[in-house]
């Protein structure tokens, strides 16, 4: 519980995801005006003042951008779509920020045939339950938690459903895309509270950003 | 699952330790008694109700309804919010009183399988119905009182988003005539909270750009009183455009009452509709990163119960408020009396004295102060004396602190036999 709420004034807490997307999503908010100076993209803390834009980054890891928003520790997020639809959290998800862009796929070998126990590997096991129930298949489903391209090269899964970027580590291991699930890209959200409470800091990100993605558009 | 541990209890239940008691009587009593002032009668419905009647009334989806059978295998719910069950009152008990009927209640509710974060699945409830009152004076009546309850509760920073479903209907059959699915669509859209989806969405439906622009705008319809006067202009829909009229003079009401600058008009917050059928409202407090208040107008519940009546209400999260209100004024300190065989007769006499003054007072066989019998042994054998702390007034005893001790004891009544 957060003690100190009306010394914050509008001060946004964004929870920002660590690593890859963090790069693009700083350069955007740059893009669209805020000033984030560029020794924040170094830091190694895990929570970064960044008064000029009148923000605070929290630097978590993607996954768990979700759950900080959900509870309200921070006010908004960036965070991909795929993480969105595996963690299925009650957050409002206000705009595509266009970056990150990639796709969740089901992969598996060129010569693949229905077998009569499908299974199926995945660091989503969520969505793989999702998409293969909604087709009325009945897989079972094995979560790893890396290099799932393994899986059907040594006769773990005889399919997996990952996120696909250019498809080179797919080509490389001999896999192919068989089908696209859904296609994504990262996401600003924000807590259902703070989305009231916060309501013109929020806006006025969120216009910004729009104003800085059409500009690319 | 394995065994449960002693000290487990079942995911998503609480025990309550005297300290959080306290705080949560305070809470409740002053919202209650906030709500006695405003004319709401409290009424108190059992635990148990029939899934077919009250189970199936309720707002609250199937999965997360708590179901067990009774002895004549017939399927009983834990009641899931306190509004059906009142409409069951109304319908049967209390059918004779004339409307407008207004019934307030204190009550712990059951949710299973709550997998949103920071709900649980025994919380308590603090809430009114106005049933019987279609108008909305009656809407700004439960608006206000959401408001004045949540400042009796010591809430001090709080927002409430006041919506209407009645717009949305209106504006998106105006402009997909007779499309249902579609529009089925974009509310779903909207009640997950998923804009991107809803933008995306409204891509693929082949609408004209204008209409495209108009629907988007709607994402924006959140302020004051000035948004009731451009969503006016957004659609000729009449369903629409009674219902920002009903808006309109919700919000006058509210500034009558001198609140509206809690209040926030936002389009875009829909209740669930197969439930609320007009305003609904959402309350937010600071610091806390979920809503503590929600209510809205729902006219198709009571004709369940067999007497159709227009009916509005809210409820107050209190178990969340108690997250974030402060620490209560001390409690008036206690009285240890404290006696051997001799004094027995005159002290329990002297406490049950005190108790009818209002004091509170612990009673305890013990040995006289300062006479000391061997050494203690151990930690888990009750003390056998009071020990008087710095401060030459209160005294420790079995663990605890109080602010006065009376001492009886054969050779030291002068102590307690003052009066």
């Amino acid at each position: 519980m957060r003690t100190d709420g009306r010394t914050e004034g509008d001060i946004l807490k964004v929870a920002m995801p660590k690593g890859r997307i963090y790069k693009q999503a700083s350069r955007l908010f740059r893009e669209a005006g805020l000033l984030i100076n560029e020794e924040v993209d170094e830091s190694r803390k895990l929570i970064v003042e960044v008064p000029e834009a009148r923000m605070e980054f929290i630097m978590a890891k993607p996954v768990d951008v979700p759950t900080y928003v959900e509870y309200g520790v921070a006010d908004i997020g960036v965070v991909g779509k795929d993480v969105l639809m595996e963690e299925n959290k009650d957050v409002y998800e206000l705009l595509d920020l266009g970056i990150a862009r990639c796709r969740m796929s089901v992969i598996g070998l060129p010569d693949w045939k229905p077998v009569i126990n499908p299974r199926v590997a995945t660091k989503y096991p969520a969505v793989a339950s999702q998409y293969f129930r909604e087709r009325g298949q009945q897989v079972e489903v094995i979560k790893l938690n890396g290099s799932i391209e393994l899986a059907p090269l040594i006769g773990l899964a005889d399919r997996i459903v990952d996120m696909v970027e250019t498809g080179q580590t797919l080509r490389d291991n001999g896999l192919v895309e068989m089908e696209e699930i859904f296609s994504i890209t990262s996401r600003l959200i924000a807590n259902r509270v703070s989305y009231r409470m916060k309501n013109d800091a929020i806006q006025s990100l969120c216009d910004r950003l729009q104003a800085a993605l059409g500009a690319k558009a | 699952m394995s065994k449960p541990k002693v000290f487990e209890k079942p995911v998503g239940v609480k025990d309550y330790l005297p300290h959080a008691v306290s705080k949560l009587r305070q809470i409740e009593s002053s919202v209650l008694s906030c709500m006695e002032r405003w004319g709401y009668d409290q009424i108190m419905t059992p635990t148990l109700e029939y899934y077919d009647t009250v189970g199936v009334a309720s707002s609250t989806s199937d999965q997360r309804l708590f179901k067990l059978l009774n002895n004549r295998g017939t399927t009983l719910v834990l009641r899931s919010d306190m509004t059906a069950p009142i409409a069951r009152v109304v319908s049967s008990l209390l059918r004779e009183q004339p409307f407008p009927l207004r019934l307030s209640y204190h009550s712990s509710i059951f949710r299973a399988f709550e997998n949103e974060a920071g709900r649980d699945a025994e919380f308590f409830q603090t809430g009114v119905e106005l049933v019987g009152d279609a108008s909305a004076e009656a809407d700004a009546e439960v608006i206000a009182l959401a408001i004045a309850s949540l400042q009796a509760a010591g809430v001090e920073k709080f927002r409430i988003a006041v919506g209407h479903v009645g717009f949305l209907n209106g504006l998106l059959e105006e402009l997909l005539p007779g499309r249902a699915e579609c529009q089925g669509k974009l509310k779903d859209y909207l009640l997950n909270r998923d804009h991107v989806g809803y933008r995306d969405q409204l891509g693929r439906l082949g609408m004209t750009e204008q209409v495209q622009q108009e629907l988007k705008g709607l994402l924006r319809l959140r302020g004051g009183q000035e948004i009731c006067t451009q969503a006016m202009s957004l659609t000729p829909n009449a369903t629409a455009q009674e219902s920002i009229r009903h808006l309109c003079e919700i919000w006058d009401v509210l500034e009558a009452y001198g609140v509206s600058e809690h209040v926030l008009i936002d389009l875009t917050m829909i209740g669930d509709f197969s439930y609320y059928t007009g305003m609904t409202f959402e309350g937010y407090a600071a610091d806390l990163g979920f809503p503590v208040v929600g209510g809205g107008r729902y006219d198709n519940l009571l004709q369940q119960f067999g007497r159709p009546a227009p009916a509005t209400g809210f409820a107050v999260k209190t178990t969340r408020v108690l997250e974030l209100v402060g620490e209560e004024q001390e409690a008036p300190r206690r009285i240890l009396i404290g006696y051997d065989g001799t004094g027995r007769e005159r002290a329990l006499a002297e406490a049950i004295r005190l108790r009818g003054q209002g004091a509170a007072v612990v009673t305890a066989r013990m040995e006289a102060p300062g006479i000391r019998h061997g050494e203690a042994r151990g930690s888990e054998e009750p003390e056998r004396t009071a020990r008087r702390l710095a401060d030459g007034e209160s005294v420790k005893f079995g663990g605890l602190v109080y602010g006065t001790f009376l001492p009886f004891f054969d050779g030291n009544q002068e102590e307690g036999d003052e009066r």
